[in-house]
């Protein structure tokens, strides 16, 4: 891990890991830890921010800094196993066609290909819920629509820029829809409401 | 009960928001100017996490179903209790079917009611307040909206807090950073160079701000990475953006400097037109 640390302000620590996978890594150690203090954990692509309220910065700054200074090899059991969650998807989106034109693909080969793809979610944000899926089969990576829907439905399954998402309520939205969902990714009133977290794997099964 | 009966231009129901969530992508919203926030909520005997309306640009008339004790802070406003004109930053008793007045602040932006007891509106991933870039949380307050009041447990001690008066051209302390390897060597020297105009375009996400351009040294794009409030994020266009309240958990912006958690509630009360100056601490 490259591990580089600078502060954000001054109750927060952004951790430069350099690489999805490390960043999960961070994310689900620093979790495990339960270090006293610490109010959020964010990863995204490249990075984890640790937001700290109460604690002593300089305290946790140096616990992270002997944390990523370990050499962490491959396979290394850090007692941290993403769950998997499998995703029940009609392909019946209305940019099927589209997208199928986009990439030279029948509609048939977008569908096999997006539900054969090994989704892991990479980081959460735009919206509550909304999950960055990373792992969409490269052919299927086209831009985004000219003009954004001014309302999508909750539980579309869209990609977009390299990435597919499940909506997780209505909302606006520039993502090219393949089909949608009836498993709810987004409750208020389950506790995590997300059943998306960063580092849960993603399977896309055609209904 | 308070009945609402004029919310003015946009008013919320706000407490210390939803702390602990970012990683879902839930913005930590809670009161803008938590420094006034707190303190009216400490004038009226309540813990600092008990939910208060949040006021922007003043102009509410509330209507209290029965006696209580309140107190009025922040951006400094006329303010009457049954016609009478009365102070802010003190409790003041409104009795049953009284109607709280609340005019136009002479300076600042957002002006806070607190309540003995506090508000008790529905709570979501626990807490009261109105996110209004997530749409979590409660409605914004419109006229006949009702909000129902919690009791008070703790005591009153203080008769009147004195605040500083908000400066006309504040001076906004920050820290450099974690970002500023993508600016040019002098755009920490030219963020503090002149001050820079609130623009019309803030809101509780962020204080858009018009004045010198930072320029970048590196270009493309910044990986997506978590913020926090007070963070001052440059967009292409140069001009900086101080995040607030309801700022977006992560941004794909090179983040120059974050400004002082002490400053932050003066960022928040700064109008549009209003000029701030940046000091490098």
């Amino acid at each position: 891990m490259t591990g580089i640390l600078r502060r954000m302000g001054e109750h927060a620590l952004l951790i430069e890991t350099g690489a999805l996978a490390e960043s999960h890594r961070l994310d689900a150690e620093l979790r495990r830890l339960g270090i006293k203090g610490v109010e959020e954990i964010v990863p995204g692509p490249e990075s984890v921010l640790v937001v700290v309220s109460g604690g002593d910065l300089e305290v946790i700054w140096e616990q992270v800094e002997l944390m990523v200074g370990e050499k962490g090899t491959p396979g290394q059991a850090t007692g941290w196993e993403p769950a998997e969650v499998v995703v029940e998807v009609e392909y019946d989106g209305a940019d099927l066609t589209a997208v199928a034109e986009l990439t030279g693909l029948g509609v048939d080969e977008v569908i096999a290909r997006h539900s054969g793809s090994s989704f892991v979610v990479g980081w959460l944000g735009f919206a509550p819920g909304f999950a960055y899926l990373v792992g969409l089969d490269p052919v299927l990576a086209v831009p985004r629509l000219e003009v954004p829907r001014t309302s999508v439905p909750a539980g579309s399954v869209a990609i977009a820029g390299g990435y597919s998402a499940i909506y997780p309520a209505a909302s606006p939205g520039g993502w090219r829809l393949l089909g949608r969902t009836t498993t709810r990714v987004w409750d208020v009133e389950a506790d995590p409401p997300s059943l998306l977290q960063p580092g849960t794997r993603v399977r896309m099964v055609p209904a | 009960m308070i009945e609402v009966v004029e919310p003015g231009p946009y008013a919320t129901v706000q407490d210390l928001g939803r702390p602990g969530y970012a990683h879902l992508g839930v913005p930590r919203s809670g009161a803008a100017d938590l420094r006034s926030a707190a303190l009216g909520n400490r004038l009226v005997g309540n813990p600092e996490s008990a939910a208060l309306v949040e006021l922007t640009f003043g102009g509410a008339v509330l209507r209290f179903s029965r006696g209580v004790w309140i107190a009025v802070t922040g951006a400094c406003c006329p303010v009457e209790v049954q016609g009478r004109e009365v102070g802010m930053s003190g409790p003041v008793w409104v009795p049953a079917n009284g109607e709280l007045r609340v005019g136009m602040p002479s300076t600042g932006l957002r002006t806070y009611v607190a309540v003995r007891g506090g508000i008790e509106a529905e709570r979501v991933l626990g807490s009261c307040s109105t996110d209004s870039l997530s749409g979590l949380g409660p409605r914004p307050l419109r006229r006949g909206t009702k909000l129902p009041l919690g009791k008070g447990c703790g005591t009153l001690s203080v008769d009147l807090a004195p605040v500083a008066p908000l400066q006309s051209q504040p001076v906004i302390g920050v820290l450099r950073g974690p970002r500023d390897d993508w600016f040019v060597p002098n755009a920490l020297h030219d963020l503090c160079a002149e001050p820079y105009e609130v623009s019309s375009d803030s809101n509780r996400v962020g204080a858009r701000l018009v004045g010198r351009r930072l320029a970048r040294s590196r270009q493309g794009e910044l990986p997506s990475e978590g913020m926090v409030a007070g963070a001052i994020q440059v967009p292409p266009n140069g001009q900086p953006i101080v995040f607030l309240a309801d700022h977006p958990p992560t941004g794909g912006y090179p983040v120059i400097g974050v400004v002082r958690s002490s400053d932050l509630p003066t960022v928040a009360q700064c109008r549009p037109g209003t000029r701030i100056r940046f000091r490098l601490t």
